[in-house]
């Protein structure tokens, strides 16, 4: 194992994770509830359940976000490095998993650890430990991507 | 009220993904890489985690949200098959595509195709769970 010191950025990192958790906090003092997109996607696609306003709220601010930034300053890179038929399958195997689990990376990974919740820890241990594994097989086994 | 408090939430939320890196997937992929390991994401969830966990210390003894919405935080303790399984197939989806939910969304309002297709099938797997594989 060898560290990408050149990729490393930390305090980009640490500054929009500190915007991330802050978010996570307004939601939660603010409205009561978990930002966590699988949970507000998923109840959005259940049709018309109370609290569809404030997800489409957290949906639209979500939207316009890039917007806000590019009006300031350029966007990131944000294209990926497989073709389409991965992407339709990674699509597919997030939808599933995050809605299985009943949570994922702000879920789970922001919203539970922050609570100190095990449930999610064990969660976030598997969806990282996968992501992993994944991208060593493709990139290094099968030579995808990268 | 609680539809502009959440939408602050989400553009909070946006900005932060975007400062953080999280819209690169090639930096999401370089975080899943440990040949060629970037620690980023690492202190992107550091950050948001020392925040977040004051909030919650803040949120736990309340009845009502600030605009009066009930609190609806998670009482859940499970651990099964399912909490394992669902992680390890988003975990497979993300290390290939280097997209989570979040990040896919916002990226796909910039009108990036294949990310706008990633979205799309990600709901549909969403549909798919919810219809087919939930349990009970």
């Amino acid at each position: 194992m060898t560290i990408d010191w050149a990729s490393f950025t930390p305090a980009a990192a640490l500054i929009g994770g500190l915007l991330i958790g802050l978010s996570a906090v307004i939601y939660a003092l603010g409205v009561g509830r978990i930002a966590g997109i699988a949970g507000i996607l998923g109840g959005l696609l259940q049709g018309t359940t109370a609290g569809d306003r404030i997800r489409w709220g957290f949906v639209l601010g979500l939207v316009i976000a890039p917007w806000l930034w590019m009006a300031v300053a350029p966007m990131p890179p944000t294209a990926t490095d497989v073709g389409l038929p991965l992407v339709i399958l990674a699509g597919l195997l997030v939808g599933i998993g995050v809605r299985m689990a009943n949570g994922c990376t702000s879920g789970h990974g922001v919203c539970g650890l922050s609570r100190f919740s095990l449930r999610s820890l064990v969660n976030v241990l598997a969806f990282i430990g996968a992501g992993m594994l994944t991208v060593f097989v493709l990139r290094h086994l099968l030579s995808i991507g990268g | 009220m609680a539809f502009v408090v959440s939408l602050i939430a989400g553009l909070v939320f946006g900005v932060g993904l975007i400062a953080a890196g999280m819209t690169n997937p090639m930096k999401v992929k370089g975080f899943l890489d440990l040949l060629n390991w970037d620690p980023s994401l690492a202190l992107v969830m550091g950050g948001a985690i020392a925040v977040g966990v004051v909030g919650f210390m803040l949120a736990k003894g309340r009845k009502t949200s600030l605009t009066g919405e009930p609190m609806q935080l998670p009482n859940n303790t499970t651990i099964d098959g399912r909490l394992i399984l669902g992680g390890v197939l988003f975990g497979a989806g993300w290390g290939i595509a280097g997209l989570c939910p979040g990040p896919a969304i916002a990226v796909a309002a910039t009108g990036s195709l294949p990310v706008i297709i990633f979205v799309l099938t990600m709901l549909a797997g969403m549909v798919i769970h919810d219809r087919l594989l939930k349990r009970g």
